[in-house]
């Protein structure tokens, strides 16, 4: 395969080996680029990207504009599109405008699982979610397969353990689909009222022991805890929820020896993740983040075909 | 002046009401049914040609939202009782949820002048069980009675309040008037868009439990068993609610309840295969295939009642939404017999005659109506159904204002043709004549 057959990325879910397998052997040479001390390649001059984040983001915003950036690619974005919401202005108007706009791409995060989608359908542009409710973050997915691939050299028969609140988290989503799609055992492990009914399905196995899902772990994903959840009492308190499934380096050193700790971040040091651990030599939290740019790069040149 | 004569020759008459499933003819003298009987043959009689035909009591839905007064932009009388003469219904109950609500006496005659003004079938008025629905103090149900309510309803809404709700149906055994009720524990279906389950998690939505539904089917039950009153639950989705009500039932709990065409026909993957549809998102949520087909076999067997429409009519800007904020609800007069003749009578699932009794006389009972049936002497509510012919089902074609419909371009078998209310055609060969 040398080509997406595809006009948007909005998910993980329907997305083949194959097509994963290129867009991640397409990043790894985008980030040979990031690693040049000259970071930019004309291959998208003259192409015009637009990013409407409706939902505040640092690092995925960053990470587009800069993966735009190293391509030569046009790109202009709203960091909170919230501003033509905030105004009463239907998503179909938004859509309306930016189309006769003339970007090729859009770039889209929003609260509501499926607006992407929607947008998608709407427009000719291709379209990349940036992060949908708590569906799906494809490219957050893209990137740490990425990030364990440079590292294990394969995804297939790795166990990936994925601890944190599954049931809010986009990125849990794309990380099962993804390492389930490419041969990986992932196990999830959560409090109980953080585990979505039917999450299986997506291909995973549950284990409410946090101990049990790490052990003989080949990768230990760490999800970022919602501080703002806690008032929706989903868990009793931080204190609570640190001693349970917090991982620590005890917890760490059930997983095989060369396990690998990765985090989408923003992290909250002490709650889900300690900083003994998180600054530690089995981290690739810190590889995750140009891998990052590496990945939207990869599909900014898969989508608007830079190759014409 | 002669009286107006209309005679309906050859068609297949089902009339629930006398337990008739036969080949007949059918005389209509002004308003009323003048004759039923073979071969009937009347000088200078309008003739219909119903060969080939089924022959029925016009249906009788009690549940539909004509959003009359307030919501003009997304229906109004005149608009849906069109839309339910060209779905065969002669009577539908509108619910009260209008700006202003219909909580008094002075709604209930609004509603009813206008429906006598613009309306082409018969409009019941149903009026709120508390003041503005705010769940808080009941409104006044007797002068509303008086004025013509024939049901009460918080619809869109449920009773928070257990007293309250006790106090309605306590109060309400004065007029023999049925609580329609909404089912739905707002603090267990928060702000859900679907159904809470394996869809929710696979598409990243807000889900609404079962149990928001069936924990206050079974308080309104123990709360009916205790005071009385006439408990009629409305749009039943799970098949949890149908084992409550069954017991209910079975140990004499005045109960009836309704379920709509769409949680007979549609689950929740319908939410998944459409790709985030928002004509897919209603209250109760699509449930699962186990729940249809709960709800199925509880329509055969007579735990469910009726069908009931819950037409919602929207405007187009108020679905064109992303999911979560998209308006709950879909159209359904238009669609009603179509769908479920062809999901659930030609596949065998249920017999045209139970369907028919469900549309006719089951409801009309419930609000204590004349319509639903076919008996001499009787207004002539009719309609007559073809259900040979397949259509498409294309929402620019729809009286209704609301284009809200998951079912565009589906192919459909069983149409409804010709309808008579109080003995003038409001609707032939499928197109409207007012």
């Amino acid at each position: 395969m040398t080509e997406l057959q595809r006009k948007d990325i909005l998910g993980l879910e329907d997305m083949s080996a194959d097509e994963i397998s290129l867009i991640l052997d397409t990043a790894q040479s985008m980030r040979e680029i990031i690693d040049r001390p000259i970071k930019q390649v004309p291959t998208l001059r003259g192409r015009s990207v637009l990013s409407l984040f409706y939902e505040s983001s640092t690092r995925t915003k960053i990470s587009f504009d800069l993966a735009c950036r190293y391509l030569s690619a046009g790109s202009v974005g709203v960091a909170k599109a919230g501003s033509s919401l905030d105004k009463g202005e239907s998503l179909r108007d938004t859509v309306r405008n930016v189309e006769v706009m003339g970007p090729e791409l859009v770039i889209m995060r929003h609260p509501s699982g499926g607006a992407p989608h929607y947008l998608a359908k709407n427009v000719d542009s291709a379209v990349i979610n940036a992060g949908d409710g708590f569906h799906e973050h494809p490219t957050q997915g893209l990137l740490d397969m990425l990030t364990v691939r440079q590292r294990k050299g394969t995804l297939e028969g790795l166990k990936v353990a994925i601890v944190g609140d599954i049931f809010h988290s986009r990125v849990a989503r794309s990380d099962i689909w993804g390492f389930s799609h490419m041969g990986s055992e992932v196990v999830i492990s959560a409090p109980s009222t953080l585990i979505p009914p039917g999450i299986e399905e997506t291909g995973c196995r549950v284990e409410p022991d946090v101990e049990a899902a790490v052990r003989d772990a080949d990768v230990v994903c760490v999800l970022r805890l919602q501080l703002e959840r806690q008032q929706q009492s989903f868990f009793p308190s931080v204190r609570e929820y640190h001693a349970m499934y917090g991982i620590d380096a005890r917890r760490l050193a059930l997983a095989k020896p060369d396990a690998l700790l990765m985090h989408p971040g923003p992290m909250n040091r002490g709650v889900e993740i300690t900083s003994e651990i998180a600054d530690g030599p089995q981290s690739i939290i810190l590889d995750q983040v140009p891998n990052g740019v590496a990945v939207r790069m990869a599909l900014l040149y898969l989508l608007l075909g830079g190759g014409e | 002046m002669s009286v107006n004569k209309i005679l309906i020759k050859g068609g297949h008459v089902i009339d629930p009401s006398k337990g008739r499933n036969a080949k007949a003819d059918l005389l209509v003298e002004g308003n009323e049914i003048a004759a039923i009987g073979d071969h009937l043959s009347v000088e200078g009689a309008e003739v219909i040609d119903a060969a080939g035909c089924t022959v029925t009591p016009g249906f009788v839905d009690l549940h539909v939202h004509l959003r009359e007064p307030g919501f003009e932009y997304k229906e109004d009388i005149a608009s849906g009782t069109r839309a339910a003469a060209r779905g065969g219904f002669t009577s539908v109950v509108c619910m009260p949820n209008t700006s202003p609500v219909i909580d008094d006496e002075t709604g209930v005659r609004f509603v009813l002048d206008r429906a006598a003004r613009d309306g082409v079938v018969r409009v019941y008025p149903a009026g709120a069980v508390t003041k503005g629905q705010k769940g808080q103090e009941i409104a006044e149900m007797g002068l509303m009675a008086r004025a013509g309510a024939r049901m009460f309803s918080d619809d869109g809404l449920p009773v928070i309040s257990a007293r309250v709700m006790s106090t309605a149906l306590t109060y309400s055994t004065m007029f023999g008037v049925p609580i329609s009720t909404h089912e739905e524990d707002p603090s267990l279906a928060g702000d859900g868009a679907v159904n809470f389950g394996r869809i929710s998690t696979l598409m990243g939505l807000p889900g609404m439990p079962e149990e928001a539904e069936t924990i206050m089917i079974a308080r309104d039950l123990e709360l009916c068993r205790r005071v009385g009153g006439h408990l009629h639950i409305g749009h039943v989705s799970t098949a949890r609610s149908i084992e409550l009500i069954a017991a209910a039932k079975a140990d004499g709990v005045s109960v009836t309840c309704e379920v709509t065409p769409h949680h007979l026909t549609l689950t929740e993957d319908l939410v998944k295969e459409s790709g985030y549809d928002t004509n897919t998102k209603m209250k109760p949520p699509l449930r699962t295939e186990a729940d249809r087909r709960a709800l199925i076999v509880a329509l055969r067997d007579g735990i469910i009642d009726v069908v009931a429409t819950d037409h919602a009519p929207h405007s187009f800007d108020d679905k064109d939404k992303e999911y979560t904020f998209a308006d709950n609800g879909i159209t359904g007069l238009e669609t009603a017999f179509a769908l479920l003749h062809d999901r659930l009578v030609l596949p065998g699932d249920i017999s045209l005659d139970r369907l028919i009794e469900c549309l006719t006389t089951a409801p009309a009972r419930i609000i204590g109506i004349d319509g639903g049936t076919l008996c001499e002497g009787a207004a002539a509510d009719i309609a007559i159904l073809n259900t040979d012919q397949e259509w498409a089902v294309n929402p620019g074609k729809f009286a209704s204002k609301g284009r809200n419909t998951p079912l565009v371009g589906w192919s459909l078998t069983g149409k409804v043709d010709t309808v008579l209310v109080d003995g003038r055609i409001v609707l032939r060969g499928g197109e409207l004549t007012c």
